[in-house]
């Protein structure tokens, strides 16, 4: 009567795939109405996000900031709550990396990178938290706060970086590069080390981070009793007060985790790749963040999976604007933007195509 | 109760029936085109001929695995009113659907008057004279009734023209049926009742010979079913038919002429109403012998522990969001080994009182002791001091539907030391205490695993009263135990609330079904506009005292409660 409900392998794996291809046959549909040959585009963005070494470390980096924000957005969404402050909270981790690794840059390395992990984390969560409170304590829909507050994240840091953090005598709003003790070590550096040639490429350590982050968010949501209770307000306002859980405080700490999450992506921009504090470092991956969630069902072995998928069109997309002249860098953000509105807004479009086959199975 | 009651309210119905016989004799050709059928010649000799006024033959409806409908034939005779019970998931509601056109039947047919029809949308099964009384009413609350009555047939681009035909139609209506609305008036601002009577009224203007009404008395009072019987009995004078879906057998009873009996989506058994029993259609329903009164013997109030409250109420007073005052100065003792039940028309404040007591509100004023202890914190707080709380509404309060069985049944004991370490929660444990909790309640499938709404309304109250009971506690508030729960788990439940009660516990019952609380409750408080009008011993307890002081009337004493 009601709408059956699918089996796991249904949802998670193929209803994505299915969406996947259909936004890559539209893609394709559009590339050929440009006068290019769609096969050979799609050939250029595969060979440009996996085909070699360098490109392996571009997709990997960006897939890295995809999964931080991919994990915001999904805490907050168990606790019923819709995080789209990404860019903001982001923003504020990277001023706590950035403050660290300017003023803390007498200690060493191993205590630069613990300090630089708590100032991030700390300072996108104290950036989420305070709409979470307004949310909690006065009903303002985190929505219109959040967004809200990822403009005066922005203006935040075009004052101090054109007033107080900018390096003397510089015309451009940057601070002045750290010192080279406290960068986070590039992924092609930690191979040499261990003797494993590798291209040069932004990938950093941040990646094991941002898997660590998906392990943490997966045990804290589905296996922890505070996970528990953040899951009952998301689902069931009512029953969560039935059992004596408050959502009020769920609500506060779901947004304080989240902005967490977004804050750690200041590790890999500004400690790992950047090495000085500079503006929109975001670039747009909060907001990215939303679909990557939304297609990875909330769920980190999806997020991964996803960030993933946004990595490689993010970088085999660059190389496919660089590398077929008919296909313009727009037209690659049209083929993102495809994937976002299957993956995500039409999440169920394939459904009714989908159900005679579960039921067969 | 056993043995079933001709109407509630004798003296009503036969006032209504002389005042609606008076109102057909004195203008019989206000009523163009309807046939005076007397009810008798509906019912006995001369059916044959006229074709019945609705026919289903060899309905047959799948949704997946699920066979809703196997081969259904159904004939209910123009002019009488015609009764469908059956446990949940017995297929009358898809059926009642197929029949208004929300679904499609994979075989079989469906006549109107001899006549076969194809009804693919409910604007065809309207078109057939087809009317339906939903259980969840269809209006649009900020509109006044006439706007609802001519919604959607409005006939033209000006609504001036509808409107003022509707006004007439309606005053046409009212006067033939007993169904008086003022049609000025917000349906926001009506009774229960009176929305319901908006509702047929709808029906009727549209020009319904058939009325369908889905358990049309669920939310009413005594009185107010009272006055519906009345409207349907004159509809079926008027020669309408209607059929009843209901799981109250006392109704079917008390209105019906026929009765089909549905079980598994088919049709076990038709009776003449007359030639059959409660007992025998319940039996039919469930496939089994069924009590319909649990027996009980007498509460020993006090005794494990003389003279102690176990739940104490004093001066309780609730003001809701938007600053009513839902329960004013409510005071009551519940002791230990007895149940004691509160009556009332749902929305009188019984379930703020309910929530203040279980924590989940917070009293404007007042106290709440539990074992002599005053009682505070929120309802997590409260668990701890041996109070546990079965909800209204399971779906909205009790389970957390989207998760599974198991993570549903620690909802509240969720930090519980068995349930989880320091940190992370020991899943192998909360699976296994699911599992124990399922079989010793009988709940069907006993999977932990499954999604807390994939179970059946009985066998999700059953994991909501294995989970509060099942903690043992001293006080238990348990409201609306049995609401859309099958009849063969209905017994089962009160079998267990009071085993409760036999084993020392204090017991408060909320319920709108006054037959569940006579049943089940050793005495009865019934509240009217949030304070309790009155008490009344179980033992001297009947449908019609209860059923005016549900309606703010204590006739024990002279002047009115409230």
């Amino acid at each position: 009567m009601t709408e059956t409900r699918l089996p796991r392998w249904a949802g998670l794996v193929a209803l994505p795939i299915v969406n996947i291809l259909a936004a890559l046959l539209l893609s394709g549909l559009l590339v050929a109405a440009i006068g290019a040959d769609p096969w050979q585009a799609l050939l250029v963005l595969l060979r440009g996000a996996f085909g070699y070494q360098e490109a392996i470390g571009f997709t990997l980096y960006y897939t890295t900031n995809f999964i931080f924000t991919g994990l915001a957005v999904a805490v907050a969404y168990h606790c019923g709550l819709f995080n789209i402050g990404g860019e903001g909270q982001a923003t504020l981790g990277g001023l706590g990396v950035g403050l660290v690794c300017l003023y803390a840059d007498a200690l060493p390395f191993y205590l630069v990178l613990p300090l630089a992990l708590i100032a991030s984390t700390a300072f996108g969560a104290a950036w989420a938290v305070v709409p979470g409170i307004l949310q909690a304590r006065r009903g303002s829909h985190v929505v219109i706060t959040t967004i809200m507050f990822n403009f005066i994240a922005s203006t935040l840091m075009v004052y101090l970086l054109t007033h107080v953090l900018i390096r003397p005598g510089q015309m451009s709003p940057e601070s002045r590069e750290f010192l080279p003790h406290t960068f986070l070590p590039f992924a092609h550096q930690a191979l040499a080390w261990l003797g494993i040639p590798f291209a040069r490429s932004p990938l950093n350590l941040s990646f094991f981070l941002a898997l660590l982050a998906s392990v943490f968010v997966w045990g804290f949501v589905w296996h922890t009793r505070w996970g528990y209770e953040l899951r009952v307000v998301g689902a069931n306002p009512q029953a969560a007060l039935y059992a004596g859980i408050s959502p009020q405080r769920n609500i506060v700490l779901a947004m304080a985790i989240s902005g967490a999450l977004a804050g750690l992506l200041g590790v890999n921009e500004i400690m790992g790749v950047n090495h000085r504090l500079l503006l929109n470092f975001t670039a747009g991956y909060g907001f990215v963040g939303i679909a990557v969630s939304l297609m990875g069902r909330s769920h980190p072995v999806g997020i991964v999976l996803s960030s993933l998928l946004f990595g490689a069109l993010y970088q085999g997309g660059a190389e496919l604007a660089f590398e077929v002249p008919r296909v313009s860098r727009e037209i690659v953000v049209v083929i993102q933007g495809l994937v976002i509105l299957f993956a995500g807004a039409l999440e169920f479009l394939f459904l009714p195509l989908l159900r005679p086959f579960v039921k067969a199975a | 109760m056993s043995n079933p009651l001709p109407l509630w309210g004798g003296v009503g119905e036969g006032a209504g029936e002389f005042r609606l016989r008076r109102m057909v004799q004195d203008a019989p050709d206000l009523i163009p085109g309807v046939k005076h059928t007397p009810a008798q010649a509906a019912l006995g000799e001369g059916v044959d001929v006229i074709p019945p006024a609705i026919e289903l033959r060899h309905i047959d409806k799948r949704f997946g695995a699920v066979h809703a409908n196997r081969d259904v034939s159904l004939a209910v005779q123009a002019g009488t009113i015609h009764g469908i019970v059956g446990e949940n998931g017995a297929g009358k509601s898809t059926l009642m659907s197929i029949l208004y056109g929300f679904y499609q039947a994979d075989r079989g047919e469906v006549l109107i008057r001899g006549v076969k029809k194809t009804i693919a949308r409910p604007v065809q099964a309207i078109a057939a004279g087809i009317g339906m009384v939903f259980q969840h009413f269809k209006l649009v609350e900020p509109f006044t009734v006439l706007e609802n009555i001519v919604l959607g047939v409005e006939g033209g681009k000006l609504i001036a023209r509808a409107l003022a035909h509707a006004r007439g139609e309606l005053a046409r209506l009212a006067r033939d049926y007993a169904l008086e609305v003022d049609p000025d008036a917000v349906v926001a601002t009506l009774s229960v009742g009176l929305q319901q009577r908006v509702e047929i009224l709808k029906a009727l203007y549209r020009g319904a010979e058939i009325l369908i009404l889905d358990e049309p008395t669920s939310v009413l009072t005594p009185q107010e079913a009272d006055h519906l019987f009345r409207i349907l009995g004159a509809l079926k004078r008027q020669g309408k038919t209607v059929i009843l879906i209901t799981h109250k057998l006392r109704e079917i009873m008390a209105i019906t002429d026929r009765v089909t009996v549905m079980r598994r989506g088919e049709v076990v058994a038709e009776r003449e109403t007359r030639a059959t029993t409660q007992e025998e259609l319940a039996e039919l329903m469930v496939g089994r012998k069924v009590l319909l009164q649990v027996s009980k013997g007498a509460a020993r109030p006090g005794a494990a522990r003389p003279g102690a409250g176990r739940l104490a109420v004093e001066d309780l007073s609730v003001v809701d969001a938007s600053g009513v005052e839902r329960v004013k100065n409510v005071s009551f003792t519940v002791r230990a080994g007895e149940i004691v039940g509160i009556a009332g028309v749902a929305g009188n404040g019984q379930s703020e009182l309910m929530e203040a007591i279980a924590g989940i509100r917070r009293a404007a004023k007042g106290t709440v002791r539990i074992s002599g202890g005053a009682a505070h914190g929120n309802a997590r707080d409260l668990r701890r001091q041996g109070l546990a709380h079965v909800p209204e509404d399971r779906r909205r309060m009790g389970l957390v539907t989207a998760f599974a069985a198991h993570e549903s049944a620690i909802l509240g004991y969720h930090d519980d030391p068995a349930f989880t370490g320091p940190i992370l929660l020991d899943r192998r444990a909360i699976v296994a205490h699911c599992a124990a909790q399922m079989r010793d309640f009988d709940v069907r499938p006993p999977d932990p695993h499954l999604a807390s709404e994939s179970f059946s309304g009985g066998n999700q109250q059953k994991m909501v009263l294995a989970r509060e009971i099942g903690r043992d506690p001293e006080v238990l508030l348990v409201g609306q135990p049995t609401r859309g729960v099958d009849i063969g788990a209905i017994e089962y439940i009160h079998r267990r609330l009071i085993a409760l009660r036999d084993a020392g516990k204090a017991v408060l019952l909320i319920s709108v079904e006054l037959d569940e609380i006579m049943s089940l409750a050793d005495r009865i408080l019934v509240m009217f506009d949030g304070r309790i009008v009155g008490e009344v011993q179980a033992d001297k307890a009947d449908e019609r005292l209860l059923g005016l002081m549900m309606a703010g009337i204590d006739p024990r004493t002279p002047r009115e409660a409230a």
